[in-house]
């Protein structure tokens, strides 16, 4: 009805539609003031705007519930306990390794995944792929130093965790099973390194890749040069080596392979296994220390039975 | 002199994680043992004095009864970890600015590389093919220390430093886990690295490696040295397999001294865990399988520089010869 009345109206005289125009505009004018000062005033405190909050759930204020909950409402810190022991975040304990490892496992994955766009597993193309990036690609020789040497530092970071989890003591009671875990882990980041050497396709991965499987083909029973691998019918063509390599010799199978246990399988793998040993840490007490330190005249004599490593658990 | 050969080796951008592990390892080592004696010496301080011990914080940091136990992950630990990801992600910026990646010619299964060497942190391996056939050094060893690595809380009977460093709590364990890692791991892949030139032969820093280079094989096998040639048990067989006579006596033989190690080296590594009263009183709290497992990796984890000292030292190759395989 408002339309066709105002459709009406300016039908019949026009001077009225300009009245109208006009008042609109001076109305619109003043609510912009009004809105617009309200938006700035909001500004002020982003927090509490409706975005913010929609994002984030609970408030970031220092009140002791929000500090916590900043943690434990957030899916990518809540692997973190609220909170840790005071003498726990200082370097000198822990030397950040474990976390520096994760980090740099992020690093790869990033720029492992864009070295990916510029690659083709195969004979032809994968050398041409690498200068291609170097020389080409905006950043592609960047992308895959990072790539490099984040590999490198990655496994002194591990090998450098694992020294401090030793020498603390951390894998003790109750943490020997994610000491464990932690060691397939760098397992599985020495087979990640290994895997990714072959992939650009040159005499440096291609030699270093032949002389590793090479011992492939010593494997007792499973390896044609392995004590008893001959006896059981192993050949060239049929023994362990020939699994890892997709045949033979290292060819373009044994590019695919690696490239596929490279970008896929191990780090799928890799990631469960993060996932149980951060999961650990956490069910296992946290972080283990600084503890208080124990004296000797306090080791408790084992009453009964002592545990032992091996007994079912209901005869203990 | 040839010095240049040696920088050569160290400058090469795939071998810079080594050279840093040559300065990394002996300052981590030097971090943890300060933090150890410090916390040996409370330990001292709190055996001598009972009653300090009941009331004592029991740590070397500052302790102040006012001050909370524990701290608010954020921005407490927050902040630390954002520092330390951002500091890691420069050291990585400058790293991949200065130095590039190596890239050689494309892969050439016609031209051998001299040296044709694994990646640097499996040289230990390969360093190991020196000394042992690939089945043990390249399948064996690495499947042992994966194993040994794993049973170490299982076999580790000793309750006390957990959580905090210390050195006289744990004096065995500290120096086992010292000789595998950096006696045996990282010195054989510096080895590997910086001795090892073409032909994998032993080329001292300073040495120019020399492609050319020729070496004498003057190693012999155990029973070679012993003059095994199975004259005696030719005798006892039938005439229709005399041939295999010196098959036969060199297996026989071979038994022995491996014996004989694993009897020796064993008692060795037994009277190891007898050493002082401490760790007699660790050794009573073990069980059958723990002393047994225990003693067992020390022996194996021991044969590899036995070997390398039979091998560069004695010029001894085998010390069992089989038809299967050799040790």
């Amino acid at each position: 009805m408002a339309e066709s009345n105002g459709e009406n109206n300016g039908a019949k005289k026009s001077t009225g539609l300009l009245d109208r125009v006009r008042q609109d505009v001076t109305e619109l004018k003043e609510t912009f003031k009004e809105k617009g000062k309200e938006e700035l005033e909001g500004l002020k405190e982003p927090e509490k705007s409706q975005l913010f909050r929609s994002v984030f759930r609970v408030k970031h204020d220092e009140t002791p519930r929000n500090r916590a909950l900043s943690v434990l409402s957030n899916v990518f810190f809540h692997l973190h306990p609220a909170k840790v022991n005071r003498d726990a975040v200082k370097y000198k304990y822990t030397w950040g390794m474990g976390g520096i490892t994760f980090y740099l496992f992020i690093v790869l994955t990033f720029t492992g995944v864009l070295l990916m766009f510029y690659y083709h597993p195969s004979k032809v193309q994968a050398f041409r792929d690498i200068l291609y990036l170097e020389n080409d690609v905006p950043f592609g020789k960047l992308l895959r130093n990072m790539h490099r040497w984040a590999a490198h530092l990655m496994i002194i970071a591990v090998w450098l965790h694992m020294f401090r989890v030793f020498l603390t003591g951390s894998y003790k009671r109750p943490r020997e099973f994610n000491w464990c875990i932690g060691v397939l882990l760098m397992v599985l980041t020495l087979l990640l390194s290994f895997t990714g050497y072959l992939l650009p396709d040159d005499q440096l991965g291609f030699w270093a890749v032949t002389v590793g499987t090479n011992m492939a083909r010593a494997t007792p029973l499973l390896g044609t040069e392995g004590p008893f691998g001959a006896l059981l019918g192993m050949t060239p063509y049929n023994d362990v080596r020939f699994a890892l390599l997709g045949g033979s010799i290292v060819d373009a199978n044994a590019l695919l392979r690696a490239y596929i246990w490279h970008c896929i399988a191990i780090p799928l793998i890799a990631s469960i296994f993060m996932a149980l040993h951060f999961w650990r840490v956490r069910k296992d007490g946290g972080i283990s220390g600084p503890a208080p330190v124990m004296l000797e005249s306090e080791i408790k004599e084992e009453k009964g039975h002592r545990p032992v490593v091996l007994r079912p658990s209901g005869l203990q | 002199m040839n010095w240049h050969q040696i920088w050569e080796v160290a400058s090469a951008p795939d071998n810079v994680p080594i050279v840093a592990l040559l300065f990394l390892i002996p300052f981590y080592t030097w971090y943890a043992f300060h933090q150890a004696l410090e916390n040996d010496a409370l330990i001292d301080k709190l055996s001598a004095d009972p009653a300090l011990a009941k009331t004592e914080y029991r740590k070397t940091e500052p302790w102040n009864p006012k001050w909370e136990k524990e701290v608010h992950t954020w921005p407490y630990l927050m902040r630390i970890e954002l520092v330390a990801a951002i500091l890691v992600t420069v050291l990585l910026m400058v790293w991949s600015i200065t130095l590039n990646a190596p890239l050689e010619e494309p892969s050439n299964p016609n031209v051998t590389m001299n040296p044709a060497k694994a990646p640097w942190y499996f040289l230990g391996l390969q360093e190991m093919l020196v000394y042992f056939d690939p089945w043990i050094a390249g399948v064996i060893m690495p499947t042992l220390i994966i194993v040994g690595l794993m049973v170490i809380p299982y076999i580790d009977a000793n309750p006390l430093g957990n959580g905090y460093y210390t050195y006289k709590q744990r004096k065995f364990a500290i120096w086992t886990f010292l000789f595998g890692f950096i006696g045996l791991w990282v010195l054989m892949i510096v080895i590997g690295t910086f001795i090892r030139g073409p032909g994998w032969m032993w080329f001292w820093p300073g040495q120019t490696w020399d492609a050319q280079r020729v070496e004498f094989a003057v190693n012999r096998n155990l029973d070679q040295i012993f003059g095994v040639n199975g004259s005696w048990i030719a005798h006892l067989m039938p005439a229709a397999n005399v041939a295999y006579a010196p098959i036969l006596a060199r297996i026989i033989f071979g038994v022995f001294p491996l014996i004989l190690y694993f009897l020796v080296a064993g008692y060795f590594s037994h009277r190891l865990l007898l050493l002082t009263d401490f760790s007699r009183k660790i050794f009573k709290r073990m069980t059958l399988l723990q002393m047994v497992t225990t003693e067992l990796f020390l022996v194996l984890m021991l044969s590899l520089p036995i070997k390398i000292i039979l091998r560069l030292v004695f010029r001894v190759k085998y010390v069992w010869v089989t038809p299967w395989f050799s040790i």
